[in-house]
């Protein structure tokens, strides 16, 4: 099977993303940290993407963002997502009060203001990328639980899931053969947004202080940090903001190449 | 009793039962929080003495448990008390505020969930073409702006190149119902913006999951329009997945808008909350959280009921 | 005084240019800086104020949480509503001047240990009955006994006793203190019925405007009292606070319109609106002032070659430039510049030197680990991205500077006052002594750089009460000396007050003592048609 174009734009551009991220030292033109021109200064020979609030180069910081950007979003989304789905299906196939033990829980954590949680977290634990993937991943993971469990509940009474049932197949067998296959493209769609979403969530974080230490940044804190230009033509707080716009386009299109793909494991038509 | 409405009196049941122990937690959570009312009020300027003084006049000296149930029990009986930071009735704000948190949810709502299913719809109805790509990119690209740049553009655009719209949202008594709407226009739109793309995908992809079935194939060699298979046939058996995400959506809102509602200063629960978190006050607190909570829990009984009597299987169980 | 003068100041209060503009240009002409002012003064009251409308102010920093209660109010939205519903007994007015409000006139006697303000005769509050001395005395125990929940408790503690005589206040205080009438001036001190004991939160007073309907931090519109005493005010007929906590949303307010004037425009997008003939940006120099401070009692900051390390490592000039946008002036490691009646402006600029700054630190023989600076967004405008800027100057000069980012909540219960070295700011005092006792006498209750020095503490108590004003300015220029040179506060800039106003706003002066000309601008300001 032919692997269509905007999937091998996807695929190019998240691989040139992963590729900046990996390589920030050696590609960047300026040191994160130091002011090296005028405050808001347009694109130029010298600074392609112009400077920042206080004069750092945007172009190497963005370089630098990226690496905590996408590093925290994917590890905190692959958490979310592990910990989510496996939850879901494990509620949905046992049901029960398992799945009543579950689901509550899950509401509850859902209906505590996540301001506070994140304020009490804060207060408690010390301050590191790990905490902070862990609360993204945590805090994300209940969505994922309730849509991972809505569409495992409308499979686990399919005939060919009560026939695995019948043959007597084990729980894991069923949730990894059955049920995972035929719940993996609402979910593909979900990790693709659910990523986006990380990565404007840190700038969330790191708003409370929950977050990235100074120098380092990441996309959505250099919005922030630049967004009282914006009104006025100063296109610093535009840079970033494109660049999340054009890593949430290839990662999607990239999801999309993988929902296709999954559609098919079915056997259905054009399989 | 029929079954589903058995499930819901036991559902609303356990929700109670959940309510407090929301409440609990978030007792618990300001608790730990570092700092209290009495120097929250009074900030950089007191004295020791005058922090000793208000903290005895807030009844922050009594025991934490003491002032738990204290609470509890007078909100049972349905008095919310007032605020410990500057003494208003706490229903009666909640009230008007809380009015304002579901105008806004409810004008965003009404727009973005069609919009959000008829584009999804499309989308997989010309999947892989120009309409799907289209809709997919535009939505992709106004669903990475962080809120606070979505509002900041809409402002730019119609408060300044286009003056039809005013950058300041706050409504208050005395407003007629069509002064309301033009108040709230800009963050609606932004809210739209920021809401659509989760849900249009969610359809787009539960849509395509079921188009291989093979009673999607049924339907189509009877001879049905691609758009009358997707509506009668894939829609009713995609339903669960959306729905969940409609509900999330939903829930969102409600109660997640803080950032819209600071950027157009809207008087709504949103920033009401964060203010009285920063300042400690717990009743406050503890009113905004338990209603946000009631409508997680309620919009989630409602999106669990609807998954169920939309599939025949779990209608009719076995 | 030329025609040409006159023209420009007609302009200027008409609000066609802006007043820096006719100072600028009266400049040019060959006129003083303060003759501008005072002339720019009388042309304003010479220009006829335009009566009616509705003004509206746009005001940051207003919280669901405020109170209507004069002794909590600690932001600019409550201060600028409680500004216009109630009045103190004096105002400070332009040049940092007394201004007779609740009290007609103020003396001392030789001494200055007691004080004596008589009462305006027939001042009526909005709820019927004259102001008397009896509510003046009321209204000052209840923010400063022993039982006071004031923000003001600290300032006017030192009075020893209070009488009420017919319309004659009498202080007496525990030590001289020459300044006391500028305490009287503090925005905690409105004159309540009965001094508000009994409903401290009515938000009724003898103010210019009534409260019509009140939102905490929403909105608060207010009506003219009809039976206001001081009929040059108050023109137009009602007037509104809004809160409107976002910069980029008050300012696209003030460009629609849908606001007439604003607290805190963002010093980097002032060139960006001067395109814009509807607004004018106003500025004042202020006292207010942003700071780093180390706590002299807390290692590694017990050491002042450290702390001279440190002080010579801040690139001030930058600062002003990047942080403030070039409106405000750098600091010089004391919290007093011109704003201050007796500040000495001979005492040396300290400035950016890498140099000196390592030959400083090489002498305090630190050991090398990271010197922490806490910082949180809400420290001041532009703190985190200060603190870098520091960061970056002071590793230049080889000091391992480090920053560590807190969060904002909780950050002045947690952080300030806690951390031995942080990011803060102070808002200013009318006058200097009030700064000092509040921050950097020994026993002071926010001294927040745990500043101890015998010497100072005998100079301020001296200064107090010498009535002598040369001899006092000698003695404050020393204290200043003491501060800059062993004291643990890193002042880099003094920030200037950067607001906005619609053109057709007339009689604007701006005041420095105050953010929106010191709380009044909306019971003095009119909209001209």
């Amino acid at each position: 099977m032919k692997m269509p174009l905007s999937a091998v734009i996807g695929l190019f551009m998240t691989g040139a993303f992963l590729f900046i991220a990996l390589f920030a030292q050696w590609i960047a033109p300026y040191p994160i940290d130091s002011a090296v021109g005028k405050v808001w200064e347009g694109p130029s020979a010298q600074f392609w993407l112009g400077t920042d609030t206080i004069g750092r180069d945007i172009l190497s910081r963005l370089i630098y963002g990226a690496q905590v950007t996408i590093f925290v979003a994917l590890v905190s989304s692959l958490l979310s997502f592990g910990m989510g789905a496996f939850f879901g299906f494990l509620a949905a196939t046992r049901g029960g009060w398992i799945d009543t033990g579950l689901s509550r829980l899950v509401d509850l954590m859902m209906a505590v203001p996540s301001l506070i949680v994140a304020l009490v977290v804060l207060s408690v634990l010390p301050l590191n990328l790990i905490v902070l993937i862990l609360v993204m991943g945590v805090l994300d993971s209940t969505r994922v639980f309730r849509l991972s469990r809505a569409v495992a509940v409308d499979i686990t009474v399919m005939d060919y899931v009560e026939a695995a049932r019948l043959r007597g197949e084990r729980q894991s067998w069923i949730i990894f053969r059955e049920i995972l296959p035929n719940a993996l493209s609402p979910l593909v769609a979900e990790f693709g947004l659910r990523f986006i979403f990380a990565v404007l969530f840190i700038s969330t974080l790191s708003f409370l202080g929950l977050g990235i230490q100074p120098p380092e940044t990441d996309w959505g804190g250099m919005v922030r940090e630049n967004k009282d230009g914006l009104i006025y033509g100063k296109a610093a707080a535009l840079m970033p903001a494109a660049a999340i716009a054009v890593l949430a386009i290839s990662v999607n299109l990239v999801a999309d190449w993988v929902l296709s793909r999954t559609s098919s494991l079915k056997g259905g038509r054009g399989g | 009793m029929h079954p589903i409405v058995k499930l819901v009196v036991q559902r609303i049941a356990l929700g109670l039962i959940l309510l407090w122990a929301v409440s609990v937690v978030i007792f618990l959570g300001v608790e730990m929080l570092p700092g209290d009312t009495a120097q929250a009020i009074l900030g950089q300027s007191a004295t020791p003495v005058a922090l000793a003084n208000l903290r005895e006049a807030l009844g922050l000296n009594e025991p934490a448990l003491t002032r738990y149930f204290n609470w509890l029990f007078a909100a049972l009986q349905g008095d919310l008390g007032v605020a410990l930071t500057n003494g208003q009735d706490i229903a009666k704000s909640i009230g008007s505020r809380f009015g304002n948190t579901l105008f806004l949810a409810g004008c965003a709502g009404v727009i973005a969930v069609p919009l959000a299913i008829g584009l999804g719809l499309i989308a997989a109805r010309y999947n892989g073409r120009w309409p799907d790509k289209l809709i997919s990119g535009v939505t992709l690209a106004t669903i990475s702006l962080p809120e606070f740049v979505a509002a900041y553009f809409v402002i730019f655009v119609l408060t300044q190149v286009f003056p039809i719209f005013q950058p300041v949202s706050m409504v208050f008594p005395g407003m007629s119902f069509w002064d309301k709407l033009q108040a709230v226009a800009l963050p609606v739109i932004v809210l739209v913006m920021v809401v659509l793309a989760h849900m249009m995908r969610m359809t787009r992809a539960a849509i395509l999951n079921v188009m291989q079935s093979a009673y999607i194939e049924t339907a189509v060699l009877k001879g049905l329009t691609p758009m009358q298979v997707i509506w009668r046939h894939a829609l009713p058996n995609a339903i669960a997945p959306i729905i969940t995400v409609v509900v999330i959506n939903l829930a969102y809102l409600v109660v997640g808008v803080v950032v819209v509602e600071v950027v157009f200063s809207y008087n709504a629960l949103g920033q009401y909350l964060v203010d009285h978190v920063a300042k400690r006050d717990l009743p406050v607190v503890q009113a905004v959280g338990i209603i946000f909570a009631a409508v997680y829990i309620g919009l989630n009984i409602l999106a669990d009921v609807i998954g169920i009597v939309t599939n025949p299987r779990l209608r009719n169980p076995k | 005084m030329s025609n040409e003068l006159n023209h420009l100041a007609a302009l200027a209060t008409k609000g066609r240019i802006s007043r820096r503009e006719f100072v600028g240009r009266a400049g040019a002409l060959g006129m003083s800086t303060a003759m501008a002012g005072s002339l720019l003064a009388t042309a304003a009251r010479a220009a006829d104020p335009v009566k009616g409308g509705v003004l509206r102010a746009g005001v940051q920093g207003g919280q669901s949480t405020d109170s209507l209660d004069p002794a909590l109010a600690a932001s600019d939205v409550p201060y600028m509503i409680n500004m216009t519903w109630g009045e103190t007994l004096v105002d400070v007015g332009l040049g940092g001047a007394l201004e007779m409000r609740v009290a007609e006139e103020v003396s001392s006697n030789a001494d200055a240990t007691q004080w004596m303000f008589k009462i305006r005769k027939g001042i009526e509050y909005h709820d019927g009955g004259t102001i008397s001395a009896e509510d003046v005395v009321a209204t000052l125990k209840r923010h400063t006994d022993d039982a006071s929940q004031s923000g003001a408790q600290g300032i006017v503690k030192g009075i020893a006793d209070m009488k009420a005589e017919g319309d004659m206040v009498t202080l007496t205080l525990n030590a001289a203190n020459a300044d006391l009438p500028f305490l009287m001036a503090d925005y905690h001190l409105l004159i309540q019925k009965a001094g508000g004991v009994a409903n401290p939160t009515s938000g009724i007073g003898s103010g210019g405007y009534m409260i019509v309907e009140h939102e905490a931090g929403v909105r608060t519109a207010m009506e003219r009292f009809a039976n206001y005493w001081d009929s040059s005010r108050c023109h137009a007929d009602s007037v509104e606070v809004l809160s409107i906590n976002d910069n980029t949303a008050r300012t696209a307010a003030i460009q629609a319109g849908q606001i007439h004037m604003m607290t805190r425009v963002d010093p980097k997008i002032v060139e960006l609106l001067a395109g814009n003939t509807d607004v004018v940006i106003e500025r004042a120099a202020g006292p207010g002032h942003y700071v780093f401070i180390m706590r002299c009692d807390a290692a590694p900051f017990d050491n002042n070659d450290l702390r001279m390390a440190l002080k010579m490592s801040v690139n001030r000039a930058e600062l002003v430039e990047k942080i403030l946008g070039g409106m405000g002036s750098p600091g010089n490691d004391f919290p007093i510049n011109g704003a201050y009646p007796l500040f000495d402006d001979s005492i040396p600029q300290r400035e950016y030197d890498a140099a000196m700054a390592a030959e400083f630190y090489k002498k305090s023989g630190h050991d090398g680990s990271p010197i922490v600076l806490q910082v949180a967004p809400s420290a001041f405008p532009g703190a985190v991205e200060a603190a870098q800027l520091f960061q970056a100057s002071a590793n230049a000069a080889g000091i391992p500077l480090a920053v560590k980012l807190e969060p904002d909540d909780g950050y002045w219960s947690n952080v300030w006052n806690v951390a031995p070295f942080c990011a803060s700011y102070w808002g200013g005092r009318p006058v200097q002594d009030q700064m000092y006792s509040t921050a950097y006498l020994s026993t002071a209750d926010w001294n927040d750089t745990a500043f101890k020095d015998a010497k100072f503490d005998e100079l301020m108590v001296a200064a107090r009460g010498e009535l002598d004003q040369a001899k006092r300015k000698g003695m404050y220029s020393e204290m200043a000396n003491i501060l800059r040179d062993t004291g643990g506060l890193i002042c880099p800039m003094f920030n200037d007050w950067v607001e906005g106003r619609r053109a057709e706003v007339g009689g604007w002066i701006p005041n420095p003592a105050g953010t929106l000309m010191n709380g009044r601008a909306l019971s003095m300001c009119w909209l001209n048609a």
